[in-house]
């Protein structure tokens, strides 16, 4: 990671300003998005969009060529390229044939991709934004923050300062004066200007349609007064068929601003009459700059069922902490990540994919049905092919997949780590390590592991087996979340076997793009699992289920290593977590728990592969309900904790607050007792409440249930 | 229907007023211009874009009344305070104002004076956006605009505030006599 990357997220998280604004942002929108959507079946709306433009990517030149010819065919001259500057110098010639000396501009993520307001000043033409956050950051000299927000960061005293200095008086903060100080300083310059440019939020192939939304009304006057208009569309805003556009003005709305519809939609299908009498000259350009590219590449074809909403950004974890500028200039956020890989090169992205916790928030909210962490993943996973993996990660990875001298150093760790141990925590690290104890105590390794503690857990012989698959946190550090499930199954009619040969399941290698080092773990852990005959393999650390259960296929898939797939396949059949199986346990009368028990308030902390990977979140509500206590739900209670495995080590200045604001809603419940299903999240939020001196018990719902069961 | 458009209307800021004959709408509007301080002066004038509620003898009976301009310019549209045009549907599950917009001076009223009173049948009105695109097609007309409440930001500071660039102020008048039965 660059020092100035790492600069720029340390003034961003330490920017009160920013972190203040998106923070309540991101928690209004939540609740504002829900509302938005009530009575509409979102899995059936985005499965829709997704369809039409998955066909629409699929089919980019046929629907260019049908586009343009129906748009030519209304009266509008559209130009196709590839290529940015030749987009930059069409624009410059029709400005210049037409005498044209000023442009106003609605806003267009399409226009900043490309850099034209610099080229056309350049040119000594004068480029007015119109959009009100677009304008205020052209006063400003800056770049959007945000696809939908661009002036997201900056607060009411700064556009008052930008906006006294523009019109040359002292204004107040107040927000209705600002606004209208924008209105009367704009008007002038739309009925004056000899050109509009506008983007495009949808080109409609078969009526050579455009359709504009805004809230302000600026691409109304953009599109009706000038006498030219250019409108310039990203190719994959195509869309095959009028219909198509029903869908998309229903979410995109809802998605981006939690509004039933934006205050203005124009659909614009050839020239219309100018204020003057004279037709409109009207010009559509389709630029594909790498996008048609993107369309070609099976696992990316599907960024381009982007509609632009930046929903992504709203829900992100990380993009409400450090706000839009650290990822770039252009597009930020999730999508932001994977566009600016294309658009821009791949190497560009390597320092911001990096921000991606892999949470999954966006993937759950996107309208286009985008699976953003896993193309992300797909990044770095191709970063590390052409680059490597930085030297002190391959040092790591090289011991993970050497399983015993992996464990081996993890058992001289426990001894190591004596020192700064105190009772269950390793409160100081020495000299750079320290980082890692910022903010949160790391558990000691236990003196021992789980593996050896199996073998003198006396447990009845039964019929039907279970593999116990631990996972190195729970192996080595909380071997008692082990010992609990055994008491919980054997309870159930279960034996569980621990086979000795299993290892680290591969997340944290395929997490930073090591995938070969991953596959080297899934096949392990595939021939150690499926050594024996077992009813279930039983997992009780949400991020090693979604391994045995999705990666270890996808890996394989990933790398062309067939192989192994059905393998994997049979695995995967078997794999269940924890309270899954324990729920279905209960629900068969296999398994009872202690009845009429009152236990107090409990809250429960939803970790982010088992509530949305493995879809998994009201099996231990009910459970723990059951066993007699009184669930308390925090706010955000699926929003990240911000471990993310190594994530809290790589940046510690992201995962710290994230975790602050995961204490803080812990403890605005008041419940003295938090579980959860993940031996990760046990280990961060513990560790952030040991740090901050707090009486609340952090534990993993099978330790919870082991205590309540039935003599 | 018309119950449902007003509340989504509404919830957007828009003023909503439904009156049975073409005179009580007539009525209301010039009532509503004067209050509002309708004169024949810069900043202060009304521009009523050509419409069916015009015709016969409607636009003959206003020519006196003082400030009221048929005749639309940018530059007449611009200096005016209202603008007034008459709308063809509106959408009941967005509380949406539809209008083939193709004719400019249609834009022009609507877009630049701080107040638009916008007139609609209450036969326009439709359920749906689906319902509106079997009803009107790019094929037959150039520019489709939708409107949904006043112009808006929320630009700084997230803080919304009405009227930006186009009207702080949406006042939509349904008459059932343009075409009743809702």
């Amino acid at each position: 990671m660059s020092n100035e990357f790492k600069e720029s997220i340390h003034r961003a998280v330490n920017n009160a300003n920013l972190t203040g604004a998106l923070g309540k942002f991101s928690e209004a929108y939540k609740v504002n998005r829900a509302k938005a959507y009530e009575g509409i079946d979102f899995e059936e709306l985005r499965g829709r969009i997704a369809d039409l433009k998955s066909y629409a990517a699929s089919h980019l030149d046929q629907l260019s060529e049908q586009f343009a010819r129906n748009a030519e065919a209304r009266g509008a001259k559209v130009f196709r390229t590839n290529d940015p500057a030749r987009v930059r110098e069409y624009i410059l010639k029709v400005a210049q044939e037409n005498g044209v000396k000023s442009i106003v501009k609605s806003k267009s993520m399409a226009t900043e991709e490309i850099h034209l307001n610099p080229f056309l000043e350049k040119a000594g033409i004068s480029v007015g934004e119109t959009d009100l956050g677009e304008w205020i950051i052209q006063l400003a000299g800056q770049t959007p923050s945000h696809m939908v927000m661009p002036a997201i960061h900056m607060t009411r005293e700064e556009v008052s300062d930008l906006f006294s200095k523009e019109v040359d008086e002292r204004l107040t903060s107040d927000i209705p004066r600002l606004v209208k100080v924008a209105r009367e300083r704009l008007r002038p310059m739309f009925l004056e200007a000899d050109m509009g440019i506008s983007g495009g939020n949808i080109a409609v192939a078969e009526t050579g349609s455009i359709v504009l939304m805004t809230n302000e009304g600026n691409a109304r006057l953009v599109t009706s007064l000038p006498r030219i208009h250019v409108a310039l569309v990203g190719v994959e805003k195509l869309v095959a068929n009028y219909a198509d556009i029903a869908p998309i003005l229903k979410a995109l709305p809802r998605s981006a601003t939690a509004q039933l519809l934006t205050s203005y939609v124009s659909i614009i299908t050839g020239p219309t009459p100018n204020p003057d009498g004279s037709l409109k000259d009207l010009h559509i350009i389709l630029m594909d700059n790498r996008r048609s590219e993107m369309a070609a590449d099976p696992k990316f074809k599907q960024a381009l069922q982007c509609i632009r909403c930046a929903s992504c950004l709203n829900v992100c974890p990380i993009f409400r902490l450090v706000g839009g500028h650290v990822f770039g200039k252009v597009y930020t956020g999730g999508i932001g990540t994977i566009l600016t890989a294309w658009f821009d090169e791949l190497k560009k992205s390597e320092d911001i994919q990096g921000l991606c916790i892999q949470c999954g928030a966006c993937k759950d909210v996107c309208p286009g049905k985008i699976d953003i962490p896993e193309l992300i993943m797909e990044i770095r996973r191709r970063l590390v092919k052409d680059q490597g993996l930085p030297l002190m990660q391959k040092a790591i990875y090289s011991v993970v997949n050497n399983r015993h001298l992996f464990h081996g150093m993890l058992r001289a760790a426990s001894l190591a780590g004596k020192p700064f141990t105190s009772g269950r925590f390793v409160r100081h690290l020495p000299m750079f390590l320290a980082d890692l104890t910022d903010g949160r105590s790391l558990p000691a390794i236990a003196g021992e592991p789980f593996r050896d503690r199996f073998k003198n857990i006396k447990q009845p012989k039964l019929k039907e087996k279970a593999a116990f698959y631990a996972g190195c946190l729970i192996d080595f550090a909380y071997p008692e979340m082990g010992e609990a499930l055994v008491r919980v199954l054997n309870k159930a009619g279960i034996e569980v076997i621990f086979p000795q040969e299993q290892t680290c399941c591969g997340a944290p290698a395929r997490y930073s793009g090591a995938y070969e080092v991953a596959a080297g773990n899934a096949i392990d852990n595939i021939k150690a699992l499926l050594d024996e005959e077992v009813q279930y393999v039983v997992s009780a650390c949400p991020t090693c289920t979604v391994a045995l259960d999705h990666e270890f296929i996808s890996t394989f898939e990933s790398l062309g290593q067939s192989e192994w797939i059905p393998k994997a396949r049979e695995l995967a059949a078997k794999t269940v977590d924890f309270s899954t199986l324990v729920k279905k346990l209960v629900d068969q009368g296999r398994l009872s728990l202690k009845d009429g028990q009152k236990l107090g308030k409990i809250t429960y902390h939803d970790s982010c592969h088992l509530k949305r990977t493995l879809k998994v979140s009201e099996q231990p509500r009910e459970l723990l309900n059951k066993a007699g206590y009184e669930l308390t739900e925090m706010f955000e209670c699926d929003m990240c904790c911000g471990m993310g495995g190594s994530y809290s080590i790589k940046l510690p200045e992201i995962s710290g607050p994230i975790l602050k604001r995961k204490l803080h809603n812990i403890r605005e419940t008041g419940a003295p007792l938090v579980a959860m299903d993940c031996p990760g999240c046990v280990m961060q939020i513990r560790g952030g409440l040991d740090q901050d001196g707090s009486a609340i018990r952090v534990r993993h719902t099978v330790e919870l249930l082991a205590e309540q069961l039935e003599d | 229907m018309y119950e449902q458009f007003k509340a989504r209307a509404e919830g957007v800021s828009a003023e909503v007023h439904r009156f049975d004959t073409r005179a009580a709408t007539l009525e209301f509007i010039i009532a509503f211009l004067k209050g509002e301080g309708l004169r024949d002066a810069p900043q202060y004038h009304a521009v009523w874009a050509d419409c069916p509620f015009l015709e016969g003898s409607v636009r003959k009976s206003l020519s006196e009344v003082a400030g009221l301009k048929f005749e639309v310019s940018q530059k007449l549209a611009a200096e005016a305070k209202f603008g007034i045009s008459q709308m063809q549907w509106a959408l009941t599950d967005t509380g949406t104002l539809v209008q083939d917009s193709g004719a400019i001076e249609q834009r022009l009223v609507s877009s630049l004076p701080s107040i638009h009173i916008a007139l609609v049948p209450t036969s326009g009105l439709l359920p749906d956006l689906p319902a509106l695109l079997s009803r009107i097609h790019p094929e037959d007309c150039a520019y489709i605009a939708m409107i949904t409440g006043p112009s808006r930001t929320a630009d700084i500071e997230r803080v919304l505030t009405i009227g930006v660039h186009g009207p702080e102020r949406l006042i939509i008048v349904f008459c059932d006599e343009l075409g009743g039965g809702n």
